[in-house]
């Protein structure tokens, strides 16, 4: 066994693995035909894929983008697309203004532009902490600016508005030495008080003085995207501190605060949005003396902020109690008192832990805006009707929807997006 | 007793609003616009244009209630309404008058506390069917598959019909127009049954209307009209007049091209008083003596705003049928102008 011929001295190079081992086949015996369950799967996924892109693509493809009618859309596709199935898009082509601005007069359109491009600005101090924090001093102001974009009018309304808070924060100094607690109440009380009365004569006289009005948009004229815009922002940017003051109540061991907290959200909670919406806009007007100027605009907000701060509570309450009660116990130890541990310590954690639910509900609140079609709101849906109304478009019907889908889509995905990218910027745990 | 209490002071607070309401004909001229409530959407009667300018044959009737107290048809608010909301929006003053398709009913005018001001389009319910489902009258419909929209009266009137006539049928429920179109194109559904005037707007929409035909029997009626609250009779007279002075302008041949002429007098006594030259109607109504002819002027009478929106004339192709004056055999009637 010793005479050994021949031993091979260097490594034979290595040889390609056989081609049912490699690529693309290797990449499909794996993963779409592993077994004869999966096989039979795939081929009916592919006929599916196959049996729907077939109507639609060529739909999609030979779409019109310019007629003045429906029946002109039919009568181009019969020329040039031989009576194939086509898509028309004209009515977008022609309408898509509407849609997004509704029955807003069509000079001012840059205002509701200029709000929107603001409200980015407005909005970058807080979603990116890489923004000069100065600019946080604009967000504090853009509500403000956004109402008067939007509905115009005199500028001194509006600046009668922000010194009602100058009101409660003089109040709240000058009394804060006599006691904390009446200051605080004086300082809610007495920007009401402002509101109600003199800020309105005040507003007029500045006026009448040195005048600086833009022309003034009524509610009604509001629709489309924008409307959806402005109920799902300022329902966002209300609920989520109004449901972090319920999560805390619920939590609080003062018993009145608690209850009224409970009741509140299990209240909301317990009835359908579209119930809410129609006690703002039917009930209402029964209850409030004739003539009460109260914008159905805002009805709405404070409706759809209430529903959605009541979600929001619970969701926070979630991450709450996902913290650790040493968490708390260091809080305590370190001699914080209760705002500060909330603010400092519990609040940073519990919101993080809950981040993909709020902006969940977020995202829900958008796309519940809606509803308000049924309230004879016209936003995009309710515009759709009013477009089909027209003896031109009569008989649209998938185009439309296509477009607003489109629009919701874009706006959602990209709230799931930046949520994505803030849960991974703020993961501080070590895998 | 609590609760006696409460509807007690919202008994007050109804008092209280329907007091300060009184005057509308005052508010809204204080105001120098009307507020008109209009629908979601009907073609024909009511939809906004590329310009979101409302035109339809019930916003004309805004327009024309306008163009008696302004001179302008364009001093109008249109504020759509959905079945819901249009009878809340009137009775909370949101809204002057209501001109939508609304059913003149005997609760809704009694029960809810509406005036209805006359009816500028008799409707009622019909059946559209493909041509080659091979029927040609409601009765041999027995056993058909029918599209009906959830909730409303035409529901009802369908039931009542096919029992009466000891046959059945298969509801698909429907929520909206636009989906009814949707299913019954699909073959969803052998019928599709609403209101006479929407079958016909929207069968002009199919692509070969030819196939499709709408049956002969119309089962229900539906005396469509403006409407305003109760509790100020004055202003119902307006709405109420405007109406009839479009009405009566066509039955005496006086158009918007003619008024103009025919306002520097005429043989005719009746066409003097409805449009000015004769007598104080306009006075009476609080209104200015050329009420009348502003309407005329710059809405059209009852025939011409008939035959721009919902005519032959149109897509949606409705022939006069009920609606023709009672001369040609209509129900369009007005009392005299006297």
């Amino acid at each position: 066994m010793s005479e050994l011929s021949f031993v091979r001295t260097e490594m034979l190079p290595e040889k390609e693995p056989p081609a049912g081992e490699r690529g693309v086949i290797k990449w499909m015996r794996t993963n779409l035909f592993s077994n004869w369950a999966n096989s039979i799967l795939t081929i009916v996924a592919i006929y599916v894929l196959y049996a729907a892109l077939s109507h639609i693509l060529p739909w999609f493809l030979n779409s019109i983008w310019r007629a003045d009618t429906l029946t002109e859309c039919r009568e181009i596709r019969d020329a040039l697309n031989n009576g194939e199935p086509s898509a028309c898009f004209a009515v977008i082509t022609e309408r898509w203004s509407q849609l997004i601005f509704g029955f807003y007069p069509q000079h001012l359109y840059w205002r509701p532009i200029v709000s929107f491009v603001l409200l980015f600005v407005a909005l970058a101090p807080v979603l990116y902490d890489t923004v000069p924090r100065k600019l946080f001093i604009f967000t504090a102001i853009y509500p403000f600016l956004m109402v008067w974009l939007i509905w115009g009018g005199s500028i001194w309304g509006l600046l009668m508005v922000i010194a009602g808070f100058g009101v409660g924060y003089l109040a709240f100094r000058a009394l804060t030495a006599v006691s904390g607690l009446v200051a605080v109440i004086v300082a809610f009380v007495a920007p009401v008080i402002w509101w109600l009365y003199p800020s309105g004569l005040v507003g007029d006289a500045l006026q009448s003085i040195i005048p600086i009005a833009i022309e003034s948009v009524e509610s009604r004229s509001l629709g489309g995207f924008t409307i959806s815009v402005i109920i799902g922002i300022s329902g966002i940017a209300l609920s989520l501190p109004l449901g972090i003051v319920l999560a805390l109540g619920r939590q609080s061991d003062m018993p009145f605060v608690k209850y009224m907290c409970i009741g509140f959200i299990e209240f909301i909670r317990g009835v359908p949005l579209i119930t809410l919406l129609f006690t703002a806009l039917l009930l209402l007007n029964y209850f409030l003396p004739k003539g009460t100027n109260f914008d159905v605009v805002i009805r709405v907000i404070i409706m759809v902020t209430l529903f959605a701060a009541a979600y929001m509570a619970e969701t926070i309450r979630g991450g709450l109690a996902a913290l650790p009660t040493g968490q708390y116990e260091a809080a305590d130890s370190l001699g914080l008192d209760y705002w500060q541990a909330q603010r400092l310590i519990i609040m940073p954690q519990a919101l993080k832990i809950s981040i993909p639910s709020i902006v969940g509900i977020f995202i829900g609140l958008f796309k519940d805006t809606t509803l308000v079609i049924f309230i004879g709101i016209s936003e995009m849906l309710g515009f759709t009707n009013l477009i089909r109304a027209n003896t031109a478009w009569n008989g649209i019907y998938w185009e439309l929807f296509i477009f607003v889908g489109l629009v919701f889509w874009i706006c959602c995905f990209s709230m799931s997006r930046y949520s994505q990218w803030l849960e991974r910027k703020l993961q501080t745990d070590h895998h | 007793m609590y609760k006696s209490v409460l509807f007690g002071v919202l008994t007050v607070s109804g008092l209280v609003a329907g007091a300060a309401t009184a005057a509308t004909l005052d508010d809204v001229k204080a105001r120098g616009s009307l507020n008109c409530g209009v629908t979601t959407g009907v073609p024909g009667f009511a939809a906004p244009d590329a310009n979101g300018v409302w035109e339809g044959f019930d916003v004309d009737v805004c327009r024309a209630v306008a163009s008696a107290i302004f001179g302008d048809p364009t001093a109008v608010n249109f504020t759509p309404t959905t079945g819901q909301t249009r009878f809340t929006a009137l009775a909370s003053g949101e809204i002057d008058m209501l001109a939508r398709n609304t059913t003149w009913t005997f609760s809704r005018d009694v029960d809810l506390k509406f005036e209805f001001t006359g009816v500028n389009y008799y409707d009622g319910q019909g059946f559209m069917v493909p041509k080659d489902l091979g029927v040609s009258s409601a009765t041999e419909l027995d056993g058909a598959t029918i599209c009906i929209q959830t909730g409303t009266t035409t529901e009802l009137n369908l039931a009542d019909y096919f029992r009466a006539n000891k046959i059945s049928y298969e509801p698909v429920p429907i929520e909206t127009s636009a989906e009814a179109r949707q299913q019954f194109l699909a073959g969803a559904c052998d019928v599709y049954t609403t209101d006479a005037s929407a079958l016909a707007a929207i069968r002009a929409t199919f692509e070969t209307p030819g196939d499709f035909t709408v049956l002969p029997e119309i089962i229900s009626k539906e005396p469509l009209g403006p409407l305003v609250r109760h509790g100020d009779n004055g202003w119902g007279d307006i709405v109420r007049w405007s109406l009839n002075a479009m009405i009566t302008a066509e039955e005496l041949g006086v158009t918007s091209a003619n008024a103009g002429e025919l306002s520097g007098g005429s043989d005719n006594p009746e066409i003097n008083r409805l449009l000015g030259s004769e007598g104080n109607l306009g006075e009476q109504l609080g209104l200015s003596a050329d009420w009348a002819k502003n309407i005329i002027m710059s809405v059209g009478n009852y025939g011409e705003v008939f035959g721009t929106n919902i005519g032959e004339n149109t897509p949606i192709g409705i022939a006069r049928g009920l609606n023709a004056q009672w001369k040609d055999g209509g129900l369009i009637y007005s009392p005299p102008f006297r």
